[in-house]
């Protein structure tokens, strides 16, 4: 029996990119703007600056009952969109999706708990958020306390609990929900290593014992090879292959992000980026002894950003960096090799081969997957090599926690910076 | 939820069909009662006088109104104690913009709930009013109090306050679902809301009774649902007449402000997602 089908599934966005330099055209566009959308509040009034952004399209397959399908693919191939229109979040802009069954979602553990409440309350609360019945809660409560070990504090308001009791608590609920459709996204990069083997036993016991359709997004390749019978590859919002054979998948999947899925060095065989004053031969990020990065990073070694090109035309306002963008693509900083006043090398006096690089301040990074866009731009006058544009040639890597050695920083904080500050106390 | 000939449970298609929306509503009962619970517990944590409040709060504003309106502006009250006037009035009035409050800012303070978890969101503007009915309960209960202090013996039409409670029930849903909806997008909305409620307080027949207002005027006036809604709670309890074409108005005006606010929820709940 077929417990998902999807067909020609799409969802579109309208990004907006306004070029609104000028307070006067900031002024000018919010009000002819803010006109039209008090008249149609949320169909979004498409203007030349906005652009149709296609997160998922023409995706059909149909999963069986039973079935353990991994999505896998890079940040922004569209799993987590199809994850959210299957479990209902968000709808599809076209196509249509069928399902068989209650659909439950480990999108994010712990939603809807509330700060205030007791662990107990919170149980309550969030599994009829999850869609669970009273009677049900009340039978399965004691299944749930002590899966999570955290009976001793049951009464406690859960702003009182650790990060990995609160985690557990929330995994404990979600994983007693009787759905016979279970979407797994990323949850198993928190908690510690026996909860999480823990986990991971309860997954393989619910689809394996129970028969149930486990949909599983992870990054996790390892996790990946253990669950899952068959592996969906997505890129681009689009499916790039479809196997039964997790092993195959895996490895095809990898040997795509060497190639242009991820990749941390780029390198100029296709005469890319052609303009009369730099051309790019090499960019990338390296290790300390200067090899490209392979696989995630953690804080505490250090890692280069190295561009390497031909200057065919010096001017004293040529400008050579990067720009970095987290995984939603939000600018995290640009940075070019005249950003200090003293910097020593200069780039009008030469010509002809150059090579140049800067150190990445990891210290200040947020967890998770960050992309370097090159940017080339004659200061003041144009840009050479935009890095918000499409084809811009661009390198990526993941750090990885802990953010230092707190038992409060293993996970990606909220903020798009996660700084070490020291502070100092003080008894009155 | 329609099962068709396929056999399949639950179809997504860009258009949700109304038929399925009132389904879930009811599939989803228990989490509209869940949700109150929820806010009725948050709200009274870590305060001193915990539950206490909830009868404070009326009681507090009752006691300015009555000082305000009946010493200092000397307004009529037609032999009533001026208390149990103004508290007649205000049981309904706090009950609407409470649920009005509340409901408008339902989406938005569970802004993570609607990105990660599908449930119908209408329950969250919607258990805003039940938190608000529990309160005007207890509020009643006051009242009720009040009034044997005061030694005045109710009109026996106090039977036919619910009846009144009904289009103050969804006029405040309506107004809750729509300025929730709104309020996804523009949170400018948040802002504005207490203005309205404000200018509401001073509109209705809070502080004054409705018959100072000009015959000519009055069908006009009932077109806030408010203003009938208070009248009649005021008849149901101190008796005298009831102004019949302005109670209608007034019903009508509430039953659209529902219809338009249920509409503009399901037009647009399929975005709040994407926007919120």
């Amino acid at each position: 029996m077929t417990a998902i089908k999807i067909e020609n599934a799409g969802k579109k966005y309208i990004i907006s990119r306004r070029n609104e330099d000028r307070l006067y055209d900031v002024m000018a566009g919010f009000l002819s703007r803010t006109a039209k959308r008090i008249i149609h509040p949320f169909t979004r009034i498409k203007s030349q600056e906005d652009e149709n952004f296609w997160a998922l399209r023409n995706v059909s397959f149909s999963v069986e009952e039973g079935e353990r399908l991994a999505l896998i693919g890079r940040n922004g191939a569209g799993k987590s969109t199809l994850l959210k229109l299957i479990s209902r979040i968000t709808s599809p802009t076209e196509g249509r999706i069928s399902l068989r069954g209650r659909v439950s979602s480990l999108l994010e553990v712990g939603t809807g708990f509330h700060p205030e409440l007791t662990g107990r309350e919170n149980i309550y609360l969030n599994a009829a958020i999850l869609g669970m019945r009273t009677h049900e809660i009340r039978r399965k409560f004691d299944a749930i306390v002590d899966f999570s070990g955290v009976e001793k504090f049951i009464d406690t308001p859960v702003k009182r609990y650790s990060s990995g009791m609160y985690v557990r608590l929330a995994f404990a609920v979600a994983a007693h929900l009787d759905s016979e459709i279970l979407i797994i996204d990323e949850v198993l990069a928190v908690g510690d290593v026996e909860f999480q083997k823990k986990c991971l036993g309860k997954m393989d016991e619910i689809s394996r014992g129970e028969g149930r359709t486990i949909l599983f997004v992870s990054h996790n390749m390892g996790a990946v090879l253990q669950l899952c019978s068959r592996v969906i590859c997505l890129d681009g919002g689009k499916m790039i292959f479809d196997t039964t054979n997790p092993a195959e998948g895996v490895k095809k999947y990898l040997s795509l992000s060497g190639d242009n899925i991820s990749r941390s060095e780029w390198i100029n065989k296709k005469s890319e980026c052609i303009n009369d004053y730099f051309l790019p031969e090499r960019f990338g990020i390296y290790d300390s002894d200067g090899k490209p990065v392979t696989g995630p990073l953690t804080r505490g070694g250090k890692v280069y950003a190295e561009i390497e090109g031909t200057i065919t035309k010096p001017d004293e306002s040529l400008c050579i960096g990067y720009a970095m963008y987290n995984h939603d693509g939000v600018l995290l900083y640009w940075t070019f090799q005249k950003d200090l006043d003293n910097s020593p090398n200069e780039l009008q006096n030469l010509c002809g081969h150059v090579c140049i690089r800067s150190e990445i301040p990891l210290d200040v990074l947020n967890l998770g997957d960050k992309r370097l866009a090159l940017a080339v731009i004659l200061f003041g006058r144009e840009w050479l090599i935009h890095p918000n544009d499409k084809n811009t040639p661009s390198v990526s890597f993941t750090l990885e926690g802990p953010l230092n050695d707190s038992p409060f920083c293993v996970m990606e904080r909220s903020g798009v910076m996660a700084l070490n500050i020291l502070w100092t106390v003080k008894g009155a | 939820m329609t099962a068709n000939d396929s056999g399949f449970d639950i179809i997504i298609e860009p258009e949700k069909n109304t038929a399925d929306f009132f389904r879930e509503l009811v599939k989803f009962r228990e989490l509209f009662f869940f949700m109150a619970w929820r806010d009725i517990l948050v709200r009274y944590k870590q305060t001193v006088i915990g539950v206490a409040w909830s009868v404070i709060r009326p009681l507090m504003s009752m006691i300015v109104f009555s000082v305000i309106f009946g010493r200092v502006a000397k307004l009529p009250s037609g032999g009533i104690p001026y208390p149990v006037m103004v508290f007649s009035a205000l049981l309904p009035w706090q009950f609407f913009s409470n649920s009005m409050q509340a409901g408008s800012e339902a989406l938005i303070r569970s802004e993570s709930m609607i990105s990660k978890v599908y449930f119908p969101r209408i329950i969250l503007p919607a258990s805003a009013v039940i938190v608000s009915t529990i309160d005007f309960i207890i509020s009643f209960a006051v009242l009720c109090i009040l009034m044997v202090i005061f030694r005045f013996t109710p009109s026996a039409m106090m039977i036919f306050i619910p009846v009144f409670f009904v289009p103050a029930a969804m006029s405040a849903l309506g107004a809750g679902f729509l300025f929730s909806a709104l309020g996804v997008k523009y949170h400018d909305f948040r802002h504005i809301m207490p203005f309205i409620l404000q200018a509401g307080l001073f509109i209705s027949p809070v502080g004054f009774s409705s018959s100072i207002i000009p015959q000519k005027w009055r069908m006009i006036y009932s077109v806030n649902p408010m203003a009938g809604v208070i009248d009649g709670f005021r008849w149901c309890i101190h008796g005298g007449g009831l102004y019949v074409p302005g109670v209608i108005i007034s019903v009508i005006s509430s039953a659209v402000i529902f219809v338009i606010g249920l509409k503009y929820f399901r037009k647009t709940e399929k975005f709040f997602a994407d926007y919120i």
